[in-house]
């Protein structure tokens, strides 16, 4: 029998779990907007952003704001770093080559910091967690602050991508990377700065997820880095608003089937489900399929 | 450009050891008997035998995905599902109906074909899903089939649920190996060389012009799919009789990134440079072993480098000699032109 306070109960998790998906997936879309490709390392940028949070809390002692703050500018740039070695070499080589380099910085990242810690570490908790009890459900702080601060970011890369000049020059560059630079856009540093800006916002959910499950292992970017993409492409991949319906449709059937069924079929339920949706709709909820010319 | 360029220079033996065609029937029946005697006298220790046996099924993984991502220019990452899906399929006859140690002779390389024969039967239903999506899209779809095929096991109690099925006999023995590892690349080869394999390469070069030109793209996809998978499922089988235990969660993106880095490693669209980099990787990442938890820093930064310097692989698009029916080599086509780093010897001149 569906109980309403531990359906809303659900709800509030699977929102929690999507807005960190929403956030890794926009990572992975302003990539491939920009580029038509597939930023393989992002799950990794996420997992570094993870580590830097436990790090910045147990090392520096940094209270949430500055974490946060430092966190998204350093994985800010690490994606600077990642473009610099595995993509602006190889961006006339053949496309594969450049997810190759990116598989392959991913692959350095998680070992190079399983090198250093060897074991999952926990994080200590940054945000004083609060419950609320209003009419029988309740609402933890921690929650409230990890979705409404991934809206709040949603927004704001919103913002940029569709009100500014910077935003304008990304979706220039989308629609023609041969003609855009001939109009004076500089190609070279609008790329630089959507990485930052991917880079920044899976720093920002490796900040929220480690906060939400404290426990931050090496390997963590890569299952949920891609279940993130799995969001991005459902969404429409390319899509910034795709992006984000992706992410919290992927956490909400993600939760309810855990929540109402057993837990390994979570997994199962939430791909099968997946696939299903790209059967139907081969190329995402929002996205449109590309015009080929002949 | 982009097919393979084979110029006549290869029919020529003296050039060098590696043009020399009648040279690997002659290496192909050492190999054979050589798969055999080291077991028998023990030229090998064990941990030798285990690599080797290692990079035979390694071999036949990356030539099977280079079908599937080098020939046919797509991007499946779920090459360890297909493995999965062998493995499990094999395993689980062997350990149900042979009493252990009692296996008759028959047994193990039925129930390996019998894994192999599951695999191709899932690799036909994304082969089914590859007419609707492409690229990044067909990617996600191989990628979700991993994962299912994972959970689902997870959720099968006759094998062992999460916690994996054990007591497999130890049945891979080198002959084996051996013996899938040649058939494999054996029968890839003339795939490609077939007429049905021009139509897998004309998918990667342009799908719609190969569509205006008659080729049956359909067929094509099909058949590339399930030969691939067909073989991944083989290499699972072998893989689970030679660990003795398998759960599900070895079968994850890990493996089937590892498997990516070696068909990239070696070059799309070469076999021989699918053979050299799942031999070298193989190889390699035991002898780094001493450097331990350095060793796994090391691969993903020689595989960057690799990139930036040779993009294309080992090989790229070049193949060895031994690797080309002779009427390849022979037919020389206008426009198969000799690659320009190389100068053609001048016993070899036209005219």
């Amino acid at each position: 029998m569906p109980n309403p306070s531990y359906f809303f109960q659900q709800s509030l998790n699977a929102l929690q779990l999507g807005s960190i998906y929403a956030l890794i997936a926009l990572g992975y879309t302003l990539v491939y907007g920009v580029l038509r490709m597939i930023n393989f390392a992002h799950g990794d940028l996420f997992m570094v952003g993870g580590f830097f949070c436990f790090a910045a809390a147990t090392y520096l002692g940094l209270s949430f704001v500055p974490t946060l703050l430092l966190v998204m500018a350093l994985a800010a740039l690490l994606g600077v770093l990642l473009e610099r070695v595995a993509y602006r070499p190889l961006r006339n080589a053949p496309r594969v080559s450049a997810v190759i380099t990116a598989l392959g910085c991913g692959i350095f990242l998680e070992h190079l910091v399983l090198a250093r810690y060897p074991y999952p570490q926990s994080v200590p908790e940054l945000v004083h967690n609060v419950t609320w009890h209003v009419a029988g459900l309740s609402f933890s702080s921690l929650q409230l602050l990890i979705v409404g601060l991934s809206v709040g970011l949603m927004l704001l890369l919103d913002f940029v991508v569709r009100r500014t000049m910077v935003g304008l020059a990304m979706r220039a560059i989308s629609w023609d990377m041969r003609v855009v630079p001939l109009l004076g856009v500089p190609v070279d540093r609008i790329i630089t700065f959507t990485f930052a800006l991917g880079g920044a916002l899976g720093g920002a959910a490796g900040v929220m997820y480690s906060l939400a499950y404290p426990v931050v292992d090496p390997f963590m970017g890569v299952l949920v880095g891609w279940k993130a993409f799995i969001a991005a492409v459902l969404g429409g991949i390319g899509n910034i608003r795709g992006a984000m319906l992706g992410g919290f449709l992927l956490g909400g059937v993600e939760i309810f089937v855990a929540a109402y069924y057993p837990s390994t079929y979570r997994d199962f339920v939430a791909f099968a489900l997946l696939l299903g949706l790209l059967i139907l709709r081969p190329y995402g909820l929002l996205g449109r399929p590309p015009t080929q010319k002949v | 450009m982009n097919t393979p360029t084979i110029t006549s220079r290869w029919t020529a033996c003296g050039e060098s050891i590696l043009a020399c065609r009648w040279i690997l029937p002659f290496l192909l029946v050492v190999g054979g008997i050589l798969s055999f005697v080291i077991p028998s006298q023990g030229l090998l220790n064990n941990y030798g035998q285990l690599i080797l046996a290692t990079v035979g099924i390694n071999i036949i993984l990356t030539v099977s995905l280079n079908l599937v991502n080098g020939y046919m220019g797509e991007f499946s990452v779920g090459h360890a599902g297909f493995m999965a899906v062998g493995a499990y399929i094999s395993a689980f006859l062997t350990v149900k109906f042979f009493p252990y140690g009692a296996a008759p002779f028959y047994g193990f390389p039925a129930a390996v074909l019998a894994g192999g024969i599951g695999a191709a039967v899932l690799g036909l239903i994304i082969a089914a899903l590859s007419f609707k999506t492409r690229g990044d899209y067909l990617a996600i779809v191989t990628l979700a089939f991993t994962m299912i095929v994972k959970s689902v096991l997870e959720n099968i109690d006759a094998v062992g649920g999460a916690l994996g099925l054990r007591g497999i006999e130890k049945l891979t023995t080198l002959p084996w190996v051996y013996f899938w590892t040649v058939s494999s690349v054996w029968i890839i080869r003339n795939l490609v060389y077939s007429r049905y394999g021009r139509g897998i390469l004309t998918i990667r070069e342009d799908e719609i012009a190969a569509n205006l030109m008659g080729v049956n793209t359909r067929q094509a996809k099909v058949l590339a799919f399930v030969v691939s998978s067909f073989f991944a499922g083989v290499a699972g089988g072998l893989f689970a009789h030679q660990l003795q235990f398998i759960n599900p969660s070895m079968f994850n993106l890990i493996k089937s990134t590892d498997i990516l880095v070696m068909v990239y490693l070696g070059g799309v669209g070469s076999l021989a440079g699918s053979v050299l980099s799942a031999s070298l990787y193989t190889v390699l990442l035991e002898a780094l072993r001493p450097l331990g938890i350095y060793r796994m820093m090391f691969m993903p930064l020689m595989l960057i480098l690799l990139m930036l310097f040779r993009p294309r692989g080992i090989m790229g698009l070049r193949e060895l000699a031994w690797f080309v029916p002779k009427r390849d080599l022979d037919a020389v086509s206008p426009d198969a032109v000799p690659p320009p780093e190389i100068k053609r010897p001048l016993g070899n001149q036209p005219g």
